[in-house]
C-alpha cells in the first residue's frame, strides 16, 4: 500500500485539495460580498445604524490619523530636507513632502493604521456577537443581520475612509510646513509655490483619493468576513481579530503595488 | 449619546474631510491655475522634442500662457508634432517662435514662445513655423569633440583627409 504510485496520487491528492480550499475561500469572499453589497440599499435606508458607524469608525480614529499624520509629516521634512540639502534642493522640500504624503503615505499608512484601529474593533464586536449567538437571534426575529449589523459598518467604513486619509495628507503638509519653514528656515513661498507647480489635482491628489477609496473597502470587507466567519469562542475572536491586521495590512500593500502600477507608471 | 450629537458629530468629521481635500487640491495641488477659461490649440514641429512631456507649460517671457496637450510624431517627416492649448486671453504674431528650454540644470523642459513683430496674430490651430529643437547632452559633447579635433588637425597644418572631412561637416552643421 505504501508503494510509490500511491504516494504519487497522495501528492496530487493534496495539491488538489489545496487549490479546491483556495477556491472554495474565494467563493465564500465572493459570496459574502455580494451579499453584503445586495443589502446596502436596506442599510441606506436606515441611515441613522450608517451615522452611527460613521461616529464609531471615523470619529474614533480621527486622533490617531491625525497624530500620525503630524509625526509622518515632521519626520518626512527632516529627512526630506537631508537629502534634498546634498543636491542644493532644499526649496523642493514642499513637493516632495506634499508628493509623498498625497501619493503614497497618506492612503496607505491610514489604511494600515485604520485596519489597527476599526478593523480590529469591527472584526471583535462581530466575532463576539456571533459567540453570544445575537446574530442567530436575530435571524430567528426575522431581522437580516446581514442588512442590520454588517451593511451599516461597510458604508461607514467606505466613508471614513478618504476623509480619513485626506486628513493625514493635510495634517502631514502642515506637519512639513511646519519643520520646513519653522524651524529649518526654508522660504515659506518656495515652499508652497513648488508644491502647487508639481502636485497635479487629477493625477496626484485624484488618484491618492481614488487609492484610499480601494484601500477603505479592501479592509472594511475583510474586517467584517473575518468577523462573521469567526469561529464562535474566545480564541476564534482572538484569531479572527489577528488575521483582519494581517490580511488588511498585506492586501493594502499589494493593491498599493497595483495601483501605483496602473496610475503612476503611465509615460 | 443622543442621535442628534452622534449627528453633529459625524457631521463635522464630514466637514473636516472635505476641508482636507480642499486644502490639497487649492494649497497643495493649485487647482484654481488648472481651471482656466477658453483655450485654443497651436502645433509645432521639432526634429527633437527631449524630455518635453504632455502637461509641461507654455511660456512667454517666463509666464505661463498655456500647457502641452499632446506628442506625437510625424512618420512623413519623422518631427516630433507638440500640440498645445494657449489660453485665450494670450494672443501671439503669426512669425512667433518656439524653443524647448529646461527650467534650471536640472529641471523640467517646458517650451519657451518668443513672439515676432508680425501684425497678424495665430489663430487656432496653426502651426509655428519657427522652432528650435531641445539641446540633447550628448549631440553637444559630440559637435564639441568634433571642434576640438578640427581645431587640432588645423594647427598641424597637416592637408589630410581627415581634416578635409571634419570641414565638410562644420559647414553641414552650420
Amino acid at each position: 500500500m505504501t508503494g510509490e504510485p500511491i504516494g504519487v496520487l497522495d501528492r496530487v491528492a493534496r495539491v488538489g485539495a489545496t487549490a479546491l480550499g483556495v477556491l472554495r475561500a474565494l467563493g465564500r469572499h465572493a459570496d459574502f460580498l455580494i451579499e453584503l453589497l445586495k443589502s446596502v440599499p436596506v442599510a441606506l435606508r436606515r441611515f441613522y445604524l450608517v451615522v452611527a458607524q460613521i461616529h464609531a469608525i471615523g470619529n474614533y480614529s480621527l486622533v490617531i490619523i491625525v497624530a500620525s499624520g503630524l509625526a509622518v509629516g515632521f519626520v518626512l521634512g527632516l529627512q526630506g530636507y537631508y537629502t534634498l540639502s546634498r543636491y542644493g534642493a532644499a526649496e523642493s522640500l514642499g513637493l516632495l513632502v506634499a508628493l509623498s504624503l498625497v501619493r503614497e503615505l497618506g492612503p496607505v499608512v491610514t489604511a494600515l493604521l485604520f485596519a489597527g484601529r476599526a478593523g480590529t474593533s469591527l472584526t471583535a464586536e462581530i466575532g463576539l456577537m456571533k459567540a453570544g449567538e445575537q446574530l442567530a437571534a436575530m435571524e430567528m426575529m426575522a431581522v437580516d443581520p446581514r442588512a442590520r449589523v454588517l451593511a451599516p459598518r461597510f458604508i461607514g467604513g467606505l466613508v471614513a475612509m478618504p476623509f480619513l486619509a485626506a486628513l493625514f495628507s493635510a495634517v502631514g503638509i502642515l506637519g512639513g510646513y511646519v519643520v520646513g519653514v519653522g524651524l529649518i528656515g526654508i522660504d515659506p513661498g518656495a515652499f508652497w509655490a513648488q508644491m502647487q507647480s508639481g502636485v497635479d489635482v487629477w493625477d496626484d491628489v485624484g488618484n491618492g483619493i481614488i487609492k484610499s477609496i480601494v484601500f477603505g473597502l479592501a479592509c472594511t470587507f475583510v474586517a467584517l468576513y473575518q468577523g462573521y466567519e469567526t469561529q464562535a469562542t474566545p480564541e476564534g475572536v482572538a484569531q479572527a481579530t489577528t488575521r483582519t491586521v494581517v490580511i488588511s495590512s498585506l492586501a493594502v500593500l499589494a493593491l498599493d503595488f497595483i495601483l501605483t502600477a496602473a496610475m503612476f507608471s503611465t509615460p | 449619546m443622543g442621535r442628534k450629537s452622534i449627528e453633529t458629530l459625524v457631521g463635522l468629521f464630514v466637514l473636516l474631510g472635505f476641508l482636507a481635500i480642499v486644502f490639497l487640491a487649492l494649497q497643495a495641488a493649485n487647482l484654481a491655475s488648472f481651471s482656466r477659461g477658453a483655450t485654443y490649440t497651436l502645433t509645432a514641429r521639432f526634429d527633437n522634442i527631449g524630455g518635453l512631456k504632455v502637461r509641461a507649460p507654455v511660456k512667454s517671457a517666463g509666464v505661463t500662457v498655456g500647457r502641452i496637450s499632446a506628442i506625437s510624431l510625424d512618420t512623413k517627416t519623422f518631427q516630433g508634432v507638440v500640440s498645445m492649448e494657449i489660453d485665450k486671453r494670450f494672443e501671439f504674431p503669426a512669425d512667433t517662435s518656439a524653443k524647448i528650454l529646461t527650467a534650471g540644470l536640472l529641471g523640467d523642459q517646458y517650451l519657451g514662445l518668443e513672439p515676432g513683430g508680425d501684425d497678424k496674430n495665430l489663430a487656432a490651430g496653426d502651426a509655428i513655423k519657427m522652432t528650435q529643437s531641445a539641446v540633447v547632452l550628448e549631440n553637444l559633447i559630440g559637435q564639441f569633440l568634433y571642434s576640438k579635433a578640427a581645431e587640432g588637425s588645423d594647427d598641424k597644418g597637416g592637408k589630410s583627409e581627415s581634416s578635409g572631412k571634419s570641414d565638410k561637416r562644420g559647414e553641414k552643421k552650420k
